[in-house]
């Protein structure tokens, strides 16, 4: 007896422990809540890269290279913990599509976040194929991918750019241009493509557009070469400056937006807590009126609970949204349903004839093959739900199957050890009312 | 046993309300929210009132929109549904819907979905609900593998699946009234809420059934003749409060959402509170009267 119940006092002990901890996280910041942008107010730009031009080997790369620019261009305008991460996506569209997802908490301008992505440049260098004449440059042309072909170079080889005058025989006397440098990868592909195609056209695209197409009169070793599009001296100055903070190796397109102002997210938050507790409070009070002791001890458990999935949202970390929030304010009134079951069992067991402790015992034991399977089904629903989702029902999803496993747990285990240690006789006296139920006895 | 005894009355109700169900869906129609179709959606707030719809719609065509449709939303708010914007119709948004800075206008929620990301969801919504099912189907028939008398297990799979039919009808046919007076719309949201009744209320169904064939078990160990209604009923008088308990602190909880939680998850917990009512109805007044219909048919 003794030693159920010191596993109880344990299980308190570590349930005021996570408690804590939860506490701690949040009000210290160490591990605060992550919340998603519905509930913090924020942009998410979705984007398709245009890979069209790119070999299949290379796509990865260049998603890499595209998230890598963009994050970097993102936390130079001082966004706050931005997210930016590629998806495969489309497949079920019968249009299969790499993309980018650019979430921007707190930025809730949406055409000034579509900006601010938008300025960087597209810098890509194509080889004009041998049998094409020359064609114009600074306007676009439309079959691009039959008059040249991608060269090995990409825009993720540049390491920096600046404005130079042009001093080279037969330029008009300082015109600007810019130059780009490549990193020492970029140097090497360079150097052997310019020495295999001399002769050949080389043409430098920004934004989709020729700028400059060179003929490529000898190797070049030392890693640079120069757009000279006919700028004037601030237009080279700011391309210098945009291609410094970093070039997209391919062109994207915007293809989804969602912008939550702060205020609606606050609400949203404000309301989606209010709710929890009310949540809480109702199926705590029904539980306790009707099952009375046993009631209380549903209690504990489900304190337990809520105090491990808090824990767990804050470490693995979730991303908590208002369908997440739904999920969770579910899965409390879920979480008790095991203790419904197990406790509508112990009844018929003590009915049954059986003694207290017996009842406790096999009452566990019948009932939790139904809490098995009725768990099983709804892990189906959220499984399939993660895999369905947009990033919105995947919130949904991981709250809703994370509570589901949690609360079967807790409610087995806790209430389990919780109601032995109490080691009371129920058909004694006063006790045999604390453990029926419902309105009669 | 009431509910059994009187069963053909039940089957009555029920068959009334599925009517009532698959009526409303006919006649208010499922629309399909811009998550699905492609589009933008804009919700907008007029702290000091918000302006005219023929005056919001004539800045809105000046602005070049077409085919779009205003909503009132709340006290001050407009709901916009609309193709998807171009660049300088975005960059203008808030202008546009001040009407001339007559009615400053905050833009509280705008959402963009491409075509293709709408059609991308659409066919996966379809399969996510196709995959749900047949693991539902793997599920019912794990759980009723054993063979028992005087039904055989497979009758005990096929109720349950009728059953589960209903629980989603119901709130199908509860959201196109929904739609009707609010102008919900069919979105993940609600493809979330439909799933996930149908992995909830399966389970009220399978704990009264494995509750019959437990009864059966012992009469059969116990040499007791018993009439198959009797156990039945039996059976389900057994197995009440816990079904009524189980749902009824669900339901509690999801009312608490309903009423107090934020705009967003509004219809959403609605539609699963009528869902998980409807799976309780379905598992105390349908799937056992069901059962015991099924044995009376096949005993003649």
């Amino acid at each position: 007896m003794w030693k159920i119940r010191l596993t109880a006092a344990l299980i308190l002990a570590l349930g005021v422990g996570f408690g804590w901890l939860v506490y701690d996280g949040q009000v210290n910041g160490t591990r605060p809540f992550r919340l998603g942008l519905d509930l913090s107010g924020g942009t998410q730009l979705v984007y398709r890269a245009d890979l069209s031009a790119i070999s299949e080997g290379d796509a990865n790369e260049s998603m890499a290279a595209l998230r890598d620019t963009i994050e970097r261009r993102v936390n130079l305008f001082g966004v706050s913990e931005p997210i930016v991460q590629t998806q495969h996506g489309g497949t079920f569209a019968g249009d299969p599509q790499e993309r980018l997802i650019v979430e921007l908490p707190g930025i809730t301008d949406t055409q000034k976040a579509i900006e601010l992505i938008g300025q960087t440049p597209v810098l890509e260098f194509r080889m004009l194929r041998s049998d094409q004449p020359i064609p114009a440059t600074g306007i676009s042309i439309d079959n691009v991918n039959e008059v040249f072909e991608m060269a090995a170079i990409t825009g993720k080889h540049l390491a920096s750019a600046q404005l130079q005058f042009d001093q080279s025989l037969g330029a008009r006397p300082n015109d600007p241009v810019v130059a780009l440098n490549f990193n020492s990868e970029g140097a090497d592909i360079f150097a052997e493509l310019t020495r295999n195609n001399v002769g050949k056209y080389f043409g430098i695209f920004l934004d989709g557009v020729p700028i400059s197409i060179p003929v490529i009169r000898e190797a070049i070793p030392g890693g640079t070469a120069v757009i000279s599009g006919g700028f004037d001296a601030n237009e080279a100055k700011e391309l210098a400056r945009n291609l410094n903070y970093g070039a997209l190796p391919v062109p994207i397109e915007l293809i989804g937006t969602q912008t939550v102002s702060g205020t609606l997210g606050a609400e949203a938050v404000e309301r989606g807590i209010t709710a929890t507790l009310w949540g809480i409070l109702a199926v705590v009070l029904f539980m306790i009126f009707w099952y009375r002791l046993p009631g209380i001890v549903a209690f504990l458990a489900l304190s337990f609970y809520i105090v491990v999935i808090l824990a767990l949202f804050q470490w693995i970390p979730v991303t908590l949204t208002a369908a997440g929030i739904a999920a969770f304010i579910l899965s409390v009134g879920m979480a008790v349903d095991a203790n419904v079951l197990i406790f509508e069992r112990m009844k018929e067991e003590l009915r049954g004839g059986k003694d207290t402790a017996d009842s406790i015992r096999d009452g566990f034991a019948r009932a939790w093959l139904s809490i098995r399977d009725s768990n099983i089904s709804s892990m189906i629903t959220a499984i399939i739900l993660f895999w369905f989702g947009t990033s919105l029902i995947k919130g949904f999803a991981l709250v809703f199957g994370l509570g589901v496993l949690v609360s079967m747990l807790s409610s087995i285990t806790i209430s389990r050890t919780l109601l032995l240690a109490l080691g009371v006789d129920a058909k004694s006296g006063i006790l045999h009312f604390f453990f029926g139920s419902g309105i009669r006895n | 046993m009431i509910i059994v005894r009187y069963r053909n009355t039940f089957f009555a109700i029920t068959g009334a309300i599925v009517f009532a169900a698959l009526l409303s869906v006919a006649v208010f129609g499922l629309h399909l929210g811009t998550d699905f179709t492609g589009g933008a959606l804009i919700q907008a707030t007029y702290e000091n009132g918000r302006p005219a719809p023929e005056t919001l719609s004539q800045y809105l065509d000046t602005a070049g929109f077409s085919g779009y449709s205003l909503r009132e939303a709340n006290e001050n708010d407009y709901i916009l549904r609309a193709a998807n914007l171009t660049s300088e119709q975005r960059g203008n948004l808030a202008d546009t819907l001040s009407v001339g800075g007559e009615s400053p206008a905050v833009i509280n929620q705008l959402t963009e979905v491409g075509p293709v990301v709408g059609e991308e969801l659409r066919n996966k919504a379809v399969i996510a609900l196709a995959l749900v099912l047949i693991a539902i189907l793997f599920f019912i028939a794990f759980a009723f593998r054993k063979v028992s008398e005087p039904v055989s297990s497979w009758i005990y799979g096929l109720i349950a699946l009728v059953t589960l039919g209903h629980d989603v009808l119901i709130p199908v046919g509860f959201y196109a009234v929904l739609g009707f007076f609010t102008g919900a719309q069919v979105d993940t949201l609600f493809i979330t809420a439909v799933l996930t009744v149908l992995g909830y209320s399966v389970h009220d169904t399978i704990v009264v059934f494995d509750r019959v064939r437990e009864n059966l078990r012992i009469n059969q160990e116990r040499g007791r003749r018993e009439d198959f209604t009797e156990v039945a009923g039996r059976s389900l008088n057994q197995t009440l409060v816990r079904s009524v308990n189980t749902s009824l602190t669900t339901a509690m909880a999801l009312t608490a959402l309903f009423l107090l939680g934020p705009a967003s998850t509004r219809d959403f917990s609605l539609t699963l509170l009528v869902g998980i009512i409807a799976g309780t109805y379905s598992s105390i007044f349908l799937a056992t009267p069901l059962l015991v219909a099924v044995e009376r048919w096949r005993a003649k």
